[in-house]
């Protein structure tokens, strides 16, 4: 024991920045916890990655390999699946469908909360705080509540089964998302900045889009994810307002049972394409993705 | 930061406003309208009062849904959040491990929410599924289409797998802005890895805490579609949630007066605990701020 663990007098004081890995070395040599410490996370991501692989997996299973017995890699591997998909228009088009609304609901969230957020970062006005926790509750609406309101609504304006109606529903939810992390960001910027700007002659328009958007440029790529994200995870309402032509895919999916049964290859295929693009997103966004959680107030 | 009173800002807010005005406050109505009148179809509506708040606040249907989505929330946050906190504690803090831990553990919140209804159900198979297959094989007699037991291990193994990296990422969001200075007076004082953990780490971690432990609250009360692609609200009706119930009742038997009451009473309960979270974390904001400024 006293060979492995010094005390607290012949030990040099710590420099900075190498506190806490000296806390933690010190108690990998006390306890052995290192492995431990270790484990937890692996062990957890193993959790996480094995429906995930079984997912995977089925997609490149012919169906009859699927429903004659448990195989844990594909025997007979097969991209089938995944042709059925590519090779039938109503099948790629609702692909299509799902990333135009998301966009298109990214794009006028993102638009119309920038000017927002910086109102609510920089000034004060009248009833500025209710407006705010006004937002906040839609944010934590059901959207089950909305799902039959918003087919009527949309109905009278003949909008159903369009992207637009989609897009703009999901602004529900998403505009005050985009508010409130824009919000965050803004207030980490000195209000210095903003005066300065206007005393070396900036007008408003020039200083938002030259300066200060610049400066939250982070901010603004976090709110378009979770926009993106929240859009696409979102089916109740999207599939609610849609019939054919704005089907997102993760609706169409309810296409592949029939009277035949499930067709299991081809759901875990277009299940596989869904996750695809969040994979993708996420990668770009991973040092941020917990600061817009938190909306923007880690 | 001090604001600068100008009413002129409303111009900035009046886009939002008038779009979340038209996507909520209109549909809203609707509801609100629906739920005060009957119809006999024909689009002739009568004036019904509130008789079907009565109903609805009577009927042990709506009561059991409350009960069984309350208790879902209570086991969810009771799971997710000290595993969420114990896998923060344990990740790496520098390195490539860092990228990867927190592209991996996001990953399932990027899943549409039927498509990981439909992995569960695949999953949980016990003919086709991996996790079905072996708990049968094990002997246990699995079962979640048949027995409510099972089915509810399932709902809840299916979003601890899904929402516990939110709880994840916040914490470790909230770990990693403790300042340095934190440990070296913890090292220099001997704290222990428990005294470091109860008095700098949680403390700290308080203010994402708070936002995790609320989100997690109120996603896990509106819960829809996972549960219904897994079990579409049964065996019986032992999975049914409150949205399930009332998608169930708008749209499945067209039940517009109790489907607009219960939306009105399950919306003013989401408002009471928005109320409660918006409260909460002002004030902490509030009680950190002074603290920033001594660092």
């Amino acid at each position: 024991m006293t060979a492995t663990e010094p005390t607290r007098q012949n030990e040099p004081m710590p420099g900075p920045g190498h506190s806490e890995a000296a806390l933690q070395s010190r108690e990998e040599m006390k306890s052995g916890r290192f492995r431990l410490k270790a484990l937890v996370p692996t062990i957890y991501i193993i959790f996480l990655l094995f429906p995930v692989y079984w997912l995977i997996s089925l997609s490149f299973k012919t169906n009859q390999e699927i429903l004659s017995g448990l195989t844990y890699w594909p025997r007979n591997f097969t991209l089938h699946n995944y042709s059925v998909i590519f090779n039938d228009p109503t099948w790629y088009e609702t692909y299509i469908n799902s990333m135009t609304y998301v966009v298109m609901n990214m794009v006028i969230s993102v638009a119309v909360a920038l000017p927002a957020a910086y109102a609510f970062s920089r000034y004060r006005f009248l009833g500025d705080k209710h407006l705010f926790f006004w937002l906040l509750t839609n944010r934590m609406a059901p959207p089950a509540v909305f799902a039959l309101p918003f087919f009527q609504l949309y109905s009278a304006f003949g909008l159903i089964d369009t992207h637009i109606a989609v897009a703009l529903a999901h602004c529900l939810f998403n505009v005050p998302l985009a508010v409130w992390i824009l919000e965050g960001f803004m207030s980490g910027v000195p209000k210095e900045i903003d005066e300065t700007a206007y005393i070396d002659g900036y007008s408003f328009p020039r200083f938002f889009f030259r300066i200060f958007m610049p400066l939250i440029a982070s901010g603004i790529g976090v709110a378009a994810f979770f926009c993106f994200m929240f859009s696409w995870v979102e089916l109740l309402i999207a599939r609610t307002l849609t019939v054919t032509d704005a089907k997102p895919i993760a609706a169409a999916m309810t296409r592949t049972s029939s009277a035949t049964g499930l067709d299991y290859g081809v759901l875990t295929a277009a299940g596989v394409l869904t996750i695809i693009p969040g994979a993708i997103v996420i990668w770009f966004v991973r040092n941020h993705i917990a600061k817009g959680f938190a909306l923007g107030r880690v | 930061m001090e604001k600068t009173w100008n009413n002129k800002a409303w111009f900035f807010v009046l886009p939002v406003l008038l779009l979340v005005a038209f996507s909520a406050v209109i549909p809203l109505m609707t509801v609100v309208n629906y739920s005060v009148q009957d119809t006999f179809g024909n689009n002739q509506f009568f004036w019904a009062g509130t008789e079907w708040f009565t109903e609805i606040l009577t009927s042990s249907r709506f009561h059991d849904a409350l009960m069984r989505n309350l208790l879902f929330s209570a086991i969810i946050l009771a799971i997710e959040v000290p595993l969420g906190i114990l896998v923060a504690l344990a990740m790496p803090k520098k390195g490539i491990w860092v990228s990867v831990c927190l592209v991996l553990m996001a990953l399932p919140l990027l899943i549409p929410w039927n498509v990981v209804g439909t992995i569960w159900q695949v999953f949980a198979r016990t003919d086709i599924g991996l996790l079905g297959y072996a708990v049968a094989s094990m002997g246990i007699n699995y079962n979640y289409g048949q027995n409510p037991l099972d089915a509810w291990v399932t709902v809840i193994v299916m979003d601890v797998w899904h929402w516990t990296s939110l709880v994840v990422l916040l914490c470790y969001a909230g770990l990693v802005s403790i300042p340095d200075a934190y440990y070296q007076a913890a090292k220099i004082d001997g704290a222990s890895r428990w005294a470091v953990f109860r008095y700098i780490q949680l403390p700290k971690m308080g203010r994402v805490l708070l936002i995790a432990v609320l989100l997690r609250f109120m996603d896990s009360f509106m819960i829809y579609t996972e549960p219904f692609v897994v079990t579409g609200g049964g065996p019986g009706s032992s999975t049914t949630f409150l949205s399930i119930d009332l998608v169930k009742m708008a749209v499945g038997q067209f039940d517009l007066g109790p489907a607009a009451a219960m939306s009105l009473v399950y919306f003013l309960i989401i408002l009471l605990l928005s109320w409660v979270f918006y409260t909460a974390m002002t004030n902490v904001g509030a009680d950190k701020a002074p603290k920033r400024d001594q660092l």
